[in-house]
């Protein structure tokens, strides 16, 4: 394998050679993501402009030669893993803030700048981005725009495509195209702005966006509380929802991840319940000291067996502690996570959460249960070691089958981390055969070669299942 | 499989989620960008080496060789990766891989020899080496080697970094200094100074200041005999196996005085010697007494603030800030300290530094060896200190203090900032010295 010289010398031509890496040890460190699987690209090209990347994407199709964008390289789901070897580009030095507009209320930046620089900056125009998965601090914003990203927030203020109003795309064909504006209103003909977010790397490669800011709320508070029934924490949900609280944020934890953290680093939580929330509103500060309040109430209306309030600041940054520890702490069991985000509708949080310790028992694994239960956007884990190949096979059957409880229950594979090569096989079952046919025929409207990220979301024949063994 | 690859830590690779929250972090990822310069990338690096994916020499050395050590992707990691014990098993393999291929220049072996076996070893000899530095700075030769320009030529650099040292000590003050310092006033605890290498040649008075420093809180400080290098410098440069005679004659020295803390002021030093028991968990017979050893380390800094306030004479009105030590800061996670006893200097004002916790490219011979990553991280770390606009430059280990000096003259802020060790600062602050 390997790439013809000829081809090499014209990716330094359109770069520069320090953009340009081909060695053995720079490619093995990007044929990776935080999911599964090693993929070794042929080389790693670092562009700095759209005009760069139309002239590779020109190269890469008279060639047929894939090519795979990639951010941070924190996909949960195998979105930037070069599967078929090709071009890996890394757009991670394309990271200007490029200008924030007050008047407007909007920020263009480069695909590669991280979440949380993004969020930092809005805050010191006194503003607010409130998209956060929790991997911002290394995710680039072309990642999020691509996996529709979503955090705790998503529940009040919305995800990552309520955000975006504008987009500038490289199609895989090499012509740089402008999408959507500057307004939050346009409706001049179809969406494509809407298209391209969430497709994975898929469709074009996003070289610059135009965000959404909203004024930063000026007060917030939260608290915890502590159930018995695991069950009761899911009617306390909908119990919230229906009296007119939003929160802005809404967070499960269950036992296990209770106990993981507890085990981890003693954090003051009750080990012998069965599920705690944690809810904060935000908003104008008299507001929020009645929604809290109410929000209490009704917590205890619903057999919470104790509520606690965060008094300050300082209080309520570590009431979020212990959900911040979940994940380090769950992996301190076994060092393997498969990190799921089947989501169902709000109302079938408890039979979902029933179905899950169903698998959990029947499979005989580590499963954690946390996550932004407000939007029912539950976050099954699984822990195990990636070594025990027996382990990983009922790890990928146990899988499968949460994926399948999601479905009926009328929800999803996927609420955020995105399709990639690891959900596919499962693609029909949720989209039916038609929906996925119709998807196919956007892509090869848009990618005749099939060039652009290759392998991803749409299954290969005879694929049908996860496959977590290497 | 080759012998190299089995020393490998293939199991702590495991333990990656392959998150990347160490990216951010990273000093030589910043400026670098690029994944081999990452934590992360050097993780699957050495993890596809043990593998036998890659090969050691080929493509691992090189990346491995660009980490400064600092380990502050240690502290971010969520999944509690050790990445010290995966470099430290990384510089082992290459270090034994190299030897074999003989892969390095002559040049380059015979310095290292000289350095790691010949002076570190020995404390006298650095003190000799510290002499020569007195007489070449004393007598116009530095000056006439500036103004001639020899400086050029030496390898390495040298020349940038000699104009960079401190003043030496004047070598006669090494003599006659006392086993043991009585405390000034009621005695609190019984301390056994760790008067390092360079520490106790170089910076021959800063030792001095220091242990004048625990007598005036009450420390009894005793300079056990037998004392040597802590062996950091073999460690990081994958020579374990000297690293570790150097631990044992340590661990004897400090065990026969009988003191209730083994005291550093040397943040690189304090961590190797906080950690003794992890080189030495595969010695049964060892690996008791290494743990009960490490259990005693502490800082400077530590017991300073624990056993004050120190009795301060004079105002120090400057503007001041610091800049950790990474291993100080990183391994053994002293982080307030420092800055509290700063903060307690009458007269000055204490400002942070931004991106203080973030190393400065020194990483023990680092600046040396790979001196252009070092220059970069350097620079931008003068950016965050030219924006304190302080006067002093507090740092609390030799390395540190030198790439500061150097740090500060690249900047061009000779005329309004310079860099000390905690030490002399607070010392000047109770004597007026
Ligand atoms: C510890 C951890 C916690 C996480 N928490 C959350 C969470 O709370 N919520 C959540 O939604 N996700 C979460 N994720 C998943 C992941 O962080 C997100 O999917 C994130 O958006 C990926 O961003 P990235 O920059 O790392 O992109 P990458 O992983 O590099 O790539 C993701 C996809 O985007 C494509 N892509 C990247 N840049 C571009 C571009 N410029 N143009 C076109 N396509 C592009 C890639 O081809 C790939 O398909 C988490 C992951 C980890 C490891
Ligand atoms: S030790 Fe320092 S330089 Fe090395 S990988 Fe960790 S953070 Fe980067
Ligand atoms: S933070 Fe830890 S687990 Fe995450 S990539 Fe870095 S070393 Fe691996």
């Amino acid at each position: 394998m390997g790439l013809d010289p000829s081809i090499v010398k014209e990716l330094i031509r359109i770069t520069d050679e320090e953009r340009v890496l081909l060695s053995l040890d720079e490619r093995y460190t990007y044929a990776f993501d935080a999911s599964f699987g090693t993929y070794l690209p042929d080389v790693v090209v670092f562009p700095q402009s759209a005009t760069e990347i139309a002239e590779i994407m020109k190269l890469a199709n008279r060639e047929q030669i894939p090519v795979t964008p990639r951010g941070g390289g924190t996909s949960l789901s195998g979105g930037p893993l070069p599967v078929a070897g090709g071009i890996v580009l890394a757009m991670t030095r394309m990271n200007k803030l490029l200008r924030i507009d007050r008047d407007n209320l909007i920020a263009f930046v480069e695909p590669g700048i991280t979440t949380a620089e993004l969020q930092r900056e809005a805050e010191k125009a006194g503003l607010f981005y409130p998209p956060d998965p929790s991997s911002s601090n290394v995710s680039t914003i072309g990642g999020n725009l691509a996996e529709n990203s979503g955090g705790p927030h998503g529940l009040k203020y919305g995800v990552t495509k309520h955000y975006v109003i504008g987009l500038e795309v490289v199609t895989p064909q090499g012509e740089i195209i402008r999408t959507g504006g500057m307004t939050v209103k346009n409706v001049t003909g179809y969406d494509l702005t809407s298209l391209i977010v969430g497709s994975e790397g898929t469709l074009g490669i996003i070289t610059k966006a135009v965000l959404r800011l909203i004024p930063k709320p000026p007060a917030r508070k939260a608290l915890m509380a502590i159930f018995d029934e695991i069950v009761d924490s899911g009617r306390a949900i909908s119990g919230i929802l229906k009296n007119g609280i939003l929160p802005a944020k809404l967070e499960m934890m269950d036992q296990a991840s209770i106990r993981a953290v507890e085990n981890y680093q003693p954090s003051g939580l009750p080990l012998d319940a069965a599920a705690i929330l944690l809810l904060e509103v935000d908003g104008h500060p008299a507001a929020v000291d009645e929604e809290i309040r109410k929000a209490a109430q009704i917590c205890r209306q619903y057999a919470a067996r104790e509520v606690r309030l965060a008094a300050d600041e300082a209080e309520r940054a570590e009431l979020w502690k212990a959900r911040k520890l979940v994940s380090p702490a769950i992996s301190q069991v076994k060092p393997t996570k498969i990190s799921e985000d089947a989501t169902v509708p709000r109302s079938k949080i408890p039979e979902m959460l029933e179905r899950l310790r169903q698998i959990r028992e029947k499979y005989q694994l580590h499963l954690v249960v946390f996550g932004h239960a407000g939007d029912g956007n539950l976050h099954p884990n699984i822990i195990a070691d990636s070594r025990d190949r027996d382990e990983m096979k009922r790890v990928e059957e146990a899988v499968a089958e949460i994926f399948k409880a999601a479905v009926e229950l009328g929800g999803t594979l996927s609420g955020e981390h995105g399709i990639g090569t690891m959900k596919p096989a499962f693609m029909e079952m949720e989209l039916g055969s038609a929906g996925l046919d119709m998807m196919r025929r956007i892509k090869q409207a848009w990618d005749p070669n099939n060039i652009l990220n290759p392998f991803k979301i749409f299954p290969q024949p005879g694929q049908t299942r996860v496959v977590l063994t290497e | 499989m080759n012998e190299w690859q089995k020393l490998l830590p293939h199991d702590e690779t495991f333990k990656c989620v392959k998150c990347g929250y160490c990216l951010p972090v990273c000093p030589t990822y910043k400026v670098l960008e690029k994944e081999s310069a990452s934590p992360r990338g050097r993780i699957a690096l050495v993890k596809a080496a043990a593998e036998g994916k890659i090969d050691v020499l080929q493509h691992l050395a090189g990346p491995i060789d660009l980490c400064l050590g600092c380990r502050v992707c240690e502290v971010a990691c969520p999944a509690e990766v050790k990445y010290g014990v995966i470099l430290e098993g990384a510089k082992q393999a290459i270090h034994g891989a190299k030897q074999e291929k003989k892969a390095e220049t002559p040049l380059f072996r015979w310095l290292e020899k000289l350095i790691f076996q010949w002076l570190f070893p020995y404390p006298g000899r650095l003190k000799a080496l510290s002499g020569i530095l007195w007489f070449y700075q004393k007598t116009g030769f530095a000056r006439l080697v500036e103004v001639l320009g020899f400086s050029r030529f030496l390898p390495y650099h040298l020349g940038e970094f000699a104009a960079a040292l401190p003043a030496a000590p004047f070598p006669l003050s090494f003599f006659g200094r006392k086993e043991r310092l009585a405390p000034r006033k009621g005695k609190k605890a019984r301390v056994a100074f760790f008067t390092g290498c360079i520490m106790d040649s170089l910076f021959f008075e800063t030792n001095r200041k220091s242990i004048e420093l625990l007598a005036a809180v009450g420390c009894e400080t005793i300079l056990p005999k037998g004392q040597t290098c802590c062996g950091a410098l073999h460690a990081h440069a994958g020579k374990i196996s000297q690293a570790k005679k150097l631990a044992k004659r340590n661990i004897e020295a400090f065990e026969r005085s009988g003191a209730d803390w083994v005291v550093t002021n040397a943040g690189g030093c304090g961590a190797m010697l906080a950690e003794y028991h992890h080189l030495l968990s595969d010695e049964p017979e060892w690996a008791k007494r290494a743990q009960a050893f490490a259990a005693k380390c502490r800082d400077l800094s530590t017991l300073l603030e624990e056993c004050g306030p120190l009795p301060f004479k004079k105002k120090i009105s400057c503007r001041i800030t610091y800049q950790d030590s990474c291993h100080l800061r990183n391994v053994q996670n002293v982080i307030s300290a420092p800055r509290k006893l700063l903060h307690s200097l009458p007269g000055a004002e204490v400002v942070e530094l931004c991106g203080a916790g973030e190393c400065c490219g020194s990483a023990g011979i680092y600046n040396l060896i790979q001196y252009e990553t070092s220059m970069k991280v350097l620079d931008r770390k003068m950016e965050a200190v030219r924006e304190t606009d302080a006067e002093i430059l507090v740092t609390s280990n030799p390395g540190c203090l030198l790439q500061m000096r150097l740090g500060i003259r690249r900047a061009g802020l000779e005329n309004r900032m310079k860099a000390v060790h905690l030490a002399d600062l607070l010392h000047e602050a109770c004597t007026g010295e």
